[in-house]
């Protein structure tokens, strides 16, 4: 099985360590582990802001990276959103909707291609708050949503739950955005900083040592709002810790 | 406007104290200022401009105790919401069953519109149709002034809002009272409503007492919820008793009986339909339903979705005229045909006014009802406000995370995140975003479309450069850091790292022990 590596932007640039995690975890399942090199994004900010014209020639370059894999993993719910949901600016080929419907976040990938039952080399013994990016969420169905009437269900907190020592608390309003939303985040940041900012109080009082998430994104903002905040809580990818990070 | 006598103090500081007397000697801390916060407005609306959403947000952000009281009350209604869900195993086939009735509906408009007109004549009824707001207005206006009526009471209406009839009423000498007490309350302080369901769910109680003082007289201190819901139906009271007209909206419109079903909590739709022998109904051509069997399954969806009660307190049908009365029933279209023809954004005609997606939506929260400067707020704003006027509200679909709660708890399962996406998207073709969002897309775009500038574009590990990329940040003015702080800049990117550690062809070190380099024990 070969597997091209997704390294979303801002991960690349802010959060590497998110994608070596990812890397050293598929490998640690003797998948075959490529990094395309001319890889760069996946689109999302021009799409996110309606212009999908723009976003076109990223888009093309995806498919161009991508499409000699059997598979597309990358550690960011909201880019696979994009590519699989959202790749309508390009014309549709055979090439491109057999990217869309190869490419998978990772939770994905570990729990419904993978479906790993242990991580024996992962130990976390901290209290954990659990933030589902809201488009793994509602556009991946990675958990159930509070919203709808479905049978519960949490593939991050399935593979979680195989974590030595690792305690789950709950936070109030868990499915709430936490306002990070792409280029929401820089035109509107008035109510994106305050939306974070009470993500974060919310994430404080529940007594997480830690909040995890399978999307950077949503961390970097939100640890963002709770160092300003000075809040305690630390941020973590969920990659980090199965693949063994103890912190 | 109201017939009430203006007679409280007006702007009598709470304590009559000048500013600098209210700290306490020697305090080293600014104490907060006495007295209840003053409530945030709406944007101003200038004529050609869009509306600043985000202005009027940040104003709202700005009043702590307005902000946490409004997410506070919504967020209830958001769990109330739940719970009644929780308490109905088939809530899911409902909501789907409510959406096939309405998609079926509106592709057979024409025919339903027919067989309910011909019912609604059959019953007594007089029918009126309006192709705009103005016709709207002056239909009901006409049918009143022939029958010398001068006073109308109303039960609330969001399409009378929109076709900003009590305006039009006021300036032809029409008196309109209205008679749900939220939305008289926004009439006296003569602001829009913020929400359909809950319209001044936005004011503290504090609030009301000031507007209740200023209009009706009552005690400006005396903000307790019994005495001011008593002294408003004190002094409207003898007004609606004293109506020559009465009007209601309607919730839905069922085609088989020709009977209008309004649902309030209040009675009020009763009050304002049978006081007086004259009952206009104003509805909008997407109410109707074509069976009373329907009705069964949005009954069951409306309440429970909106405030989450089982069932509003009353379920009122009108089917016809009392004994000597009249009644008349206006169908509005006022760009619905129009929205009809929109493939991308048709749907949002299945709108049954809930208000669920408002109270879930986490931007609208924050930010309060008024400050998308529409009569229709929050996510369903979002996406038929561009119907109405695309340049004026270009900048409300921005006002969003697409985040998809609303989509989620939407009885009629319209799909709103993705309208608003798609919104984004005309928008942006019709050059209705600010050119420099446009250009700083077309830069972005550039760079992340070739590996060569996106890697010239990310910052060094020079801790100088503590600044985003340029493709997260697209402008020089950082935004970002107003409430957060800037995220670390590493090292080393993971292209670097990669290249280091394993070579441009991945070859070195692969498949080595990935335990050394992260620090886990693989065991
Ligand atoms: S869009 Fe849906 S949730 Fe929002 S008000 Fe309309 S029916 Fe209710």
């Amino acid at each position: 099985m070969r597997v091209g590596l997704f390294v979303p932007c801002y991960v690349d640039a802010f959060h590497p360590e998110v994608g070596q995690a990812t890397l050293e975890l598929l490998e640690r399942f003797g998948l075959d582990v490529d990094y395309p090199f001319d890889q760069t994004c996946c689109g999302q900010p021009m799409t996110n802001t309606g212009c999908h014209e723009e976003s076109r020639a990223t888009e093309e370059l995806f498919v161009k990276n991508f499409s000699e894999y059997d598979y597309i993993v990358a550690p960011s719910g909201s880019c696979v959103n994009q590519v699989r949901r959202n790749f309508t600016a390009l014309e549709q080929t055979e090439e491109v909707t057999a990217v869309r419907a190869k490419t998978f976040e990772l939770v994905e990938f570990l729990h419904d291609i993978l479906k790993v039952d242990a991580f024996p080399w992962a130990e976390f013994p901290h209290k954990v708050a659990l933030h589902n990016n809201c488009n793994a969420l509602r556009g991946l169905s990675i958990a159930s949503m509070s919203e709808l009437r479905n049978e519960r269900f949490s593939k991050p907190k399935d593979l979680l739950g195989k974590v030595r020592g690792l305690e789950f608390v709950d936070i109030a309003r868990p499915d709430e955005c936490c306002g990070f939303g792409g280029t929401f985040s820089v035109f509107e940041e008035g109510i994106s900083s305050r939306m974070g900012q009470d993500k974060a109080r919310d994430q404080a009082r529940s007594g997480a040592d830690y909040v995890t998430s399978s999307d950077s994104s949503c961390l970097m903002h939100q640890e963002g709002c709770a160092r300003r905040l000075q809040l305690g809580q630390k941020y973590i990818h969920i990659s980090q810790i199965l693949n063994g990070s103890r912190a | 406007m109201s017939a009430a006598t203006p007679q409280a103090p007006a702007g009598k500081s709470p304590e009559g104290a000048p500013e600098h007397l209210t700290h306490a000697a020697g305090a080293s801390v600014t104490m907060p200022p006495r007295g209840p916060e003053e409530q945030p407005r709406g944007p101003v609306i200038r004529p050609g401009r869009p509306v600043d959403q985000s202005g009027a947000a940040k104003r709202f952000m700005a009043a702590p105790q307005h902000l946490a009281m409004h997410d506070q009350r919504l967020w209830d209604l958001r769990q109330k919401r739940d719970r009644q869900m929780h308490g109905i195993e088939e809530w899911e086939e409902l909501r789907q069953l409510a959406s096939d009735i309405k998609m079926h509906t509106l592709t057979h408009l024409d025919h339903y519109l027919e067989e309910f007109e011909r019912n609604a004549l059959a019953n007594g009824v007089k029918v009126h149709w309006a192709k705009d707001a103005g016709e709207h207005n002056s239909i009901v206006v006409d049918i009143m002034r022939s029958r010398g009526a001068k006073r109308l009471i109303k039960s609330k209406s969001m399409l009378t809002e929109e076709c900003g009839f009590r305006e039009y009423a006021a300036e032809r000498g029409v008196e309109v009272i209205e008679t749900d007490l939220g939305e008289r309350i926004q009439q006296l302080d003569d602001e829009a409503p913020s929400h359909v369901v809950v319209p001044s769910v936005h004011k503290l109680r504090t609030d009301v007492a000031a507007v209740f003082a200023r209009t009706l007289g009552t005690d400006p201190d005396n903000a307790d919820a019994n005495y001011l819901a008593e002294q408003q139906r004190e002094t409207t009271r003898p007004l609606i008793l004293s109506a020559d007209a009465g009007m209601t909206g309607c919730n839905f419109a069922v085609a088989e009986t020709g009977s209008v079903v309004v649902c309030t909590n209040e009675g009020n739709a009763d009050l304002s339909a049978n006081t007086t022998g004259l009952h206009i109904v104003s509805m909008g051509i997407e109410k109707l339903i074509p069976k009373l069997e329907n009705l069964a399954v949005f009954v069951r969806l409306l309440s429970r979705s909106a405030l989450g009660s089982p069932i509003t307190q009353y379920t009122s049908h009108f089917r016809g005229p009392r004994k000597g009365g009249e009644m008349h029933i206006v169908l509005v279209d006022n760009g619905r045909t129009d929205r009809l023809g929109m493939e991308q954004f048709w749907t949002s005609l299945k709108c049954i006014r809930c208000g669920a997606c408002m109270n879930t939506c986490p931007v609208f929260r924050r930010s309060g009802g008024l400050s998308y400067g529409a009569t229709y707020a929050g996510p369903i704003g979002l996406i038929i406000d561009p119907t109405f006027n695309r340049h004026k509200y270009s900048t409300l679909p921005f006002a969003s995370t697409m985040n998809g709660s609303c989509t989620n708890v939407c009885p009629v399962k319209i799909n709103i995140h993705e309208q608003i996406a798609g919104w984004r998207k005309v928008l942006s073709e019709n050059h209705e975003i600010p050119a420099f969002k446009k250009n700083m897309m077309k830069a972005a775009g550039a760079i992340l479309s070739s590996p060569r500038l996106y890697r010239a574009s990310l910052p060094l590990a020079d801790s100088a450069l503590r600044h985003l990329p340029r493709f997260i940040i697209y402008n020089r003015m950082n935004t970002w850091t107003r409430g957060r702080e800037m995220p670390h800049t590493p090292r080393e990117t993971f292209h670097q790292w990669y290249k280091r550690e394993r070579g441009k062809d991945g070859k070195k070190g692969k498949g080595s022990n990935p335990s050394a380099k992260t620090g886990g024990d693989a065991s």
